[in-house]
């Protein structure tokens, strides 16, 4: 059989599993809206730990943590993964636990909902809408685009003579092209959101957590064994580890002021919609226990697989025009065989697809719910028009999503960064919402348009994310972009929230007794 | 015992920044370098530390709403 032609067929074959999961769980659909948005709060410990692990882990995670890795060493473990370890961690046991209980009290779907009540203030509605799904695009925009080349690169070979199949780099040539790969990848996650609802969703997250959680150790230990060509796996990983150069088994090129502020890059989970979302569908907050303690670990065993794998290719000959996005598929391509190649590739795909289904499941809540059904009337629309208006708003966002994807290619790390920096930089928004009486609607939009708009700024001096080394020299310490821009949302937040009058006695009351 | 587990937090993210190891290349196991091994560790201890704060720190006020939210809840 051609190069690349089993990759393709074990990966139709993954994909068309999950169109079954999604057509099996629609049929455990109650029909109501709280069923398609929340999955009738019913998402026990398990579910949720697979959830709320397999949505935070994208491509991201095994793509652009390797591809890191390969370009900037070791550092990159310390800089979002033992760090996301014990800040993740914090958001859901200091905001999810907290926003679920005001949501099973207040009947909450979305966030803007509850700023609205918070703040009682529909404009923070109006304001939020657009800066959350300007905020959510790139991040899904991560997954489509690296999805793309993965199977691309993994599929090289299986086409060679088909014109729509050529690329100039011998990595990649004959494979399925990144606009029809993402296309698959975005039709099957559309499919079973749109009729599995955040049941399907949550199912088809466990799955492909397990899936790529598994598939990623094996690829490890093959690769391991395949590079150290020694007897046993131990001597192996001392082998291959032992080429590494000295800068990549350091931070020798790393500033020490950067990866300290990297630390408030894993504050974006706190202001993340799709998993505050996922925070409402717990059964019960004894729910959120198992993820609180589970996830550090989880993200240690995808992480520290995809690092050392990263820094083991600097010892490789890699074709010239590779990008770091493509290391990880390639050296899977390169360092097995078809059926196992083809296998790890779905367990990549896994990862990437359990991100983008919350993800367009929650876009399409937040047009249905907090535009549409907040100004028509919630009361005026049957739970069968609530459901039908989310999947059209899902099907938009999945075809706008898509047709963003072929407009250009950027670096999977650098837009993650720039996109989880925007998020952090309204973490102060949520944890005084929940914690801070005084926080005043004016307060809370001084916020949003000081994070805003120190965002664009500095998204726009980075070349609009073209440079991945871009940092900003606070004297003569180089910091994070999201330093400037989180402290200065905080400080106009909290000053103008102290000059305006404080929120009514009767808001109080339902949010803090 | 809450504020055992708040400064454990805080000594967790002093210590993540491990500036003693930035340029220490020794291989622990003779394959780790010693800077991952550190965050690794950094990683199991948040486990545990979380681990704690879920007997020690827990909302248990919150539980509450578990009950009183399958009556009172989604009324809006």
């Amino acid at each position: 059989m051609r190069d690349g032609l089993t990759q393709l067929i074990i990966i139709s074959i993954y994909l068309c599993l999950l169109l079954c999961l999604g057509v099996f769980a629609s049929r455990l659909f109650r029909g109501t809206k709280k069923d398609y948005l929340l999955a009738s709060h019913s998402i026990g410990p398990f579910l949720l730990l697979m959830s709320l692990f397999g949505t935070t882990m994208t491509a991201f995670a095994l793509v652009g943590s390797s591809g890191e890795a390969f370009s900037e060493g070791i550092g990159v473990y310390g800089m979002l993964a033992s760090s996301s370890g014990i800040i993740h961690s914090l958001c859901f046991f200091l905001i999810g636990v907290k926003i679920w209980s005001l949501g099973r009290k207040y009947g909450y779907t979305t966030q803007i909902q509850y700023f609205r009540d918070r703040l009682d203030s529909d404009f923070i509605g109006i304001l939020l809408f657009p800066i959350l799904v300007g905020l959510v695009i790139p991040y899904l925009l991560i997954g489509v685009m690296a999805g793309g080349t993965v199977v691309q690169t993994m599929t090289a070979g299986a086409f060679p003579n088909l014109e729509a199949f050529s690329d100039p780099s011998p990595a990649r040539h004959g494979g399925v092209p990144p606009w029809l790969g993402s296309l698959a990848i975005c039709t099957v996650v559309l499919v079973y959101v749109f009729f599995g609802g955040m049941r399907g969703t949550a199912w088809a997250n466990a799955f492909q957590t397990l899936v790529f959680m598994v598939l990623g150790l094996v690829t490890f230990v093959v690769i391991a064994n395949t590079l150290g060509q020694q007897n046993s796996m131990f001597e192996n990983l001392k082998a291959v580890t032992s080429k590494v150069p000295f800068e990549k088994v350091t931070r020798e090129h790393m500033s020490q002021t950067k990866f300290f502020t990297y630390l408030l890059v894993p504050l974006s989970v706190g202001m993340f919609p799709h998993l505050f979302q996922h925070w409402l569908t717990a059964k019960s907050a004894n729910s959120f226990k198992v993820p609180v303690v589970c996830h550090p670990i989880f993200i240690m065993i995808v992480w520290v697989p995809c690092v050392l794998i990263g820094i083991w290719a600097t010892t490789l000959k890699l074709p010239p025009t590779i990008t770091p996005n493509a290391v990880l598929p390639f050296l899977v391509k390169s360092q097995t065989g078809p059926v196992l190649a083809g296998l790890l590739t779905a367990g990549i795909l896994a990862a990437i697809m359990s991100s983008l289904d919350s993800q367009f499941l929650c876009l399409g809540t937040i047009f249905s719910n907090d535009v549409v059904g907040h100004y028509i009337g919630h009361e005026r629309l049957s739970d069968r028009q609530s459901i039908w208006l989310a999947r059209t708003f899902i099907v938009l966002v999945v075809v706008v999503t898509y047709g963003l994807s072929l407009m250009g290619y950027k670096s999977v790390f650098a837009m993650g960064v720039w996109c989880f920096s925007g998020f952090a930089s309204l973490f102060p928004l949520i944890v005084a919402a929940l914690y801070w009486k005084r926080l005043t609607a004016w307060g809370a939009y001084a916020c949003v348009l000081t994070a805003i708009g120190c965002w664009l700024y500095l998204f726009q001096d980075s070349e609009f994310g073209a440079n991945g080394e871009y940092a900003v020299m606070l004297g003569e310490y180089e910091v994070m972009p999201v330093v400037v821009i989180f402290f200065s949302s905080l400080v106009a937040m909290v000053v103008v929230s102290l000059v305006t009058p404080p929120p009514s006695q009767e808001t109080l009351a339902r949010h803090f007794d | 015992m809450k504020n055992v587990i708040w400064a454990l937090v805080i000594i967790l993210l002093i210590i993540h920044q491990d500036n003693w190891f930035w340029t220490d290349d020794t291989l622990v196991f003779g394959f780790m370098p010693i800077g991952l091994m550190w965050h690794v560790g950094i990683s199991l201890c948040a486990a545990f530390v979380w681990y704690l704060a879920t007997i020690f720190a827990w909302p248990h006020e919150l539980e509450y709403h578990d009950n009183a939210g399958n009556e009172e809840g989604d009324s809006k």
